[in-house]
């Protein structure tokens, strides 16, 4: 959706985000539009690593016709302000996946932003957003989900987990549920939570040095996430990307 | 090897160990009982390391190291080994992943060179079959979905590929029905009876003891060491209660 006038925290899908960081990219681009024909696939690997200080909103607009799918996997690093934000129209059967990780430190602001409009019946989505954050980053996940008065057997689902390295850090989940038909499954699952210190100690116990050993627990926390990109070449290359940045945050 | 002088810990500021005295030689066993809250598995904590258990007085020295002094993952590449009581599930990071890791780490620490992932699976898999624990579930998350005696079980096959050379168990009886004891038992024995290796047992009950014969019981109540005997103490316990053995 193409906005005019810069938002304001009034607008609930900016109500987390650094506004003045968006000021200096305003106006934004409008959308990439995506359309995926009856019956049709696309996957898609969305790695927002621009360079510290710098904005970065990127918008995308998908239509899933009848029976189409798409699954997105979304590395959010980058920039003072990195927002990933996906508005989805699902038409009956159609299946959105998305399996995101926003990793962040220093000051950074990060942010997925999802909107699915189920708006014919039998369309299913899930997301799954992991996020670790250290310093005074913020890491905010929005995601809501429309189901129109038509659309029963809508299966909806969302898992938000993030974790907080420091105390300074902070995560925000927002699951934001408008249900309009009666027949509809929406599950949401939100956690907030620090290093298990028990866990942490059971493997410096058996030898493994600290920073070690909580790469290992971010890795495990974060890992499942990006396992389902086919992609092999592209796997390695997110995997990567995010171990990278695991790394900078200890 | 183990030489423990007047430790006195405390956890959230509550004084837990309260002048405990003990030394432990190579090639010994020494079991530690006592009841509930007496600090046995404070000992087992303070020794291995965790944040949050205090020293507030007293010394620890292993091989002449001043033990205190290290942090964990350095107490276990100077050969201390901490059976857990309650083997701590990771989901995400597999067994062999974890393990390792564990034994690259400390490699590493000594200055050894890292341990191909053949000849780390061929050990592993070695010290699971040892222990009848299925090859399988080295792939398994660790301790995730484990039953308490395959946790327990788990606990001697990380104890196997590590070896140790001071071990520290803490209840690793408890949870374990009689195979599964014998087994353990045997892997103990196996594991760690050998004259440069020690080991101590801190459990509540006898039983285990009949599978490993302690050379030293101690009797841990309020905080430090109220009686010490030969394994016969055990069975004097078994019988006739702390408050009576003690009193």
């Amino acid at each position: 959706m193409t906005l005019l006038a810069l938002p304001t925290r009034r607008d609930e899908a900016w109500r987390y985000s650094d506004l003045d960081a968006l000021a200096e990219a305003w106006p934004l681009n409008p959308p990439e539009a995506i359309r995926v024909a009856a019956g049709e696939e696309i996957s898609r690997v969305v790695v927002q690593d621009s360079p510290p200080g710098s904005v970065a909103v990127k918008d995308i607009a998908i239509v899933l016709e009848k029976g189409a799918r798409a699954t997105f996997h979304v590395l959010n690093i980058g920039g003072k302000l990195g927002r990933v934000s996906i508005d989805v129209t699902l038409h009956d059967g159609a299946h959105f996946e998305l399996g995101g990780a926003m990793l962040g430190g220093g000051e950074q602001t990060l942010e997925i932003v999802t909107t699915l409009n189920h708006i014919e019946p039998n369309a299913t989505s899930n997301q799954v957003v992991r996020s670790v954050l250290g310093g005074k980053a913020t890491g905010s996940y929005l995601g809501k989900v429309a189901v129109a008065r038509d659309a029963q057997k809508t299966d909806a689902s969302q898992s938000v987990k993030a974790m907080l390295l420091t105390r300074t850090a902070t995560a925000n989940a927002k699951p934001e549920l408008e249900i309009f038909a009666d027949d509809v499954k929406c599950a949401h699952g939100a956690t907030v939570g620090e290093l298990d210190a028990m866990a942490l100690f059971y493997l410096e116990s058996r030898g493994i040095p600290t920073a070690d050993a909580k790469k290992l627990l971010l890795r495990a926390f974060v890992g499942s996430v990006f396992d389902d990109i086919a992609d092999e070449g592209e796997r390695t290359r997110v995997e990567a990307a995010a171990q990278a940045a695991l790394e900078r945050m200890l | 090897m183990l030489q423990i002088n007047n430790l006195h810990a405390e956890v959230d500021s509550k004084p837990i160990l309260k002048g405990l005295s003990l030394a432990v030689n190579a090639g010994e066993v020494h079991a530690i009982m006592g009841p509930n809250g007496a600090g046995k598995s404070t000992l087992g904590y303070v020794l291995g390391g965790r944040p949050g258990y205090e020293v507030t007085e007293g010394s620890v020295s292993f091989d002449g190291e001043d033990l205190l002094a290290m942090a964990p993952h350095e107490r276990a590449a100077a050969g201390l080994f901490l059976g857990f009581q309650y083997p701590v599930e990771i989901p995400g990071v597999s067994n062999v992943q974890f393990l390792r890791e564990a034994l690259n780490s400390q490699r590493r620490a000594r200055g050894e060179g890292p341990l191909s992932g053949g000849d780390f699976l061929k050990l592993a898999r070695a010290e699971a079959a040892a222990l009848s624990m299925d090859a399988e579930m080295l792939k398994r998350p660790v301790n995730v979905g484990f039953s308490g005696g395959e946790k327990k079980r788990n606990e001697m096959v990380q104890m196997g590929i590590i070896a140790p050379r001071l071990a520290i168990l803490d209840e690793t009886d408890s949870g374990l029905d009689i195979d599964a004891l014998r087994v353990v038992g045997d892997g103990i024995n196996r594991i760690m009876r050998a004259p440069d290796k020690a080991v101590v047992l801190i459990t509540h009950y006898q039983r285990l003891l009949d599978y490993v014969k302690p050379d030293f019981v101690h009797v841990l109540e309020a905080g430090r060491i109220t009686r010490t005997g030969g394994a016969e103490l055990a069975l004097e316990l078994e019988r006739e209660g702390y408050g009576a053995v003690a009193a």
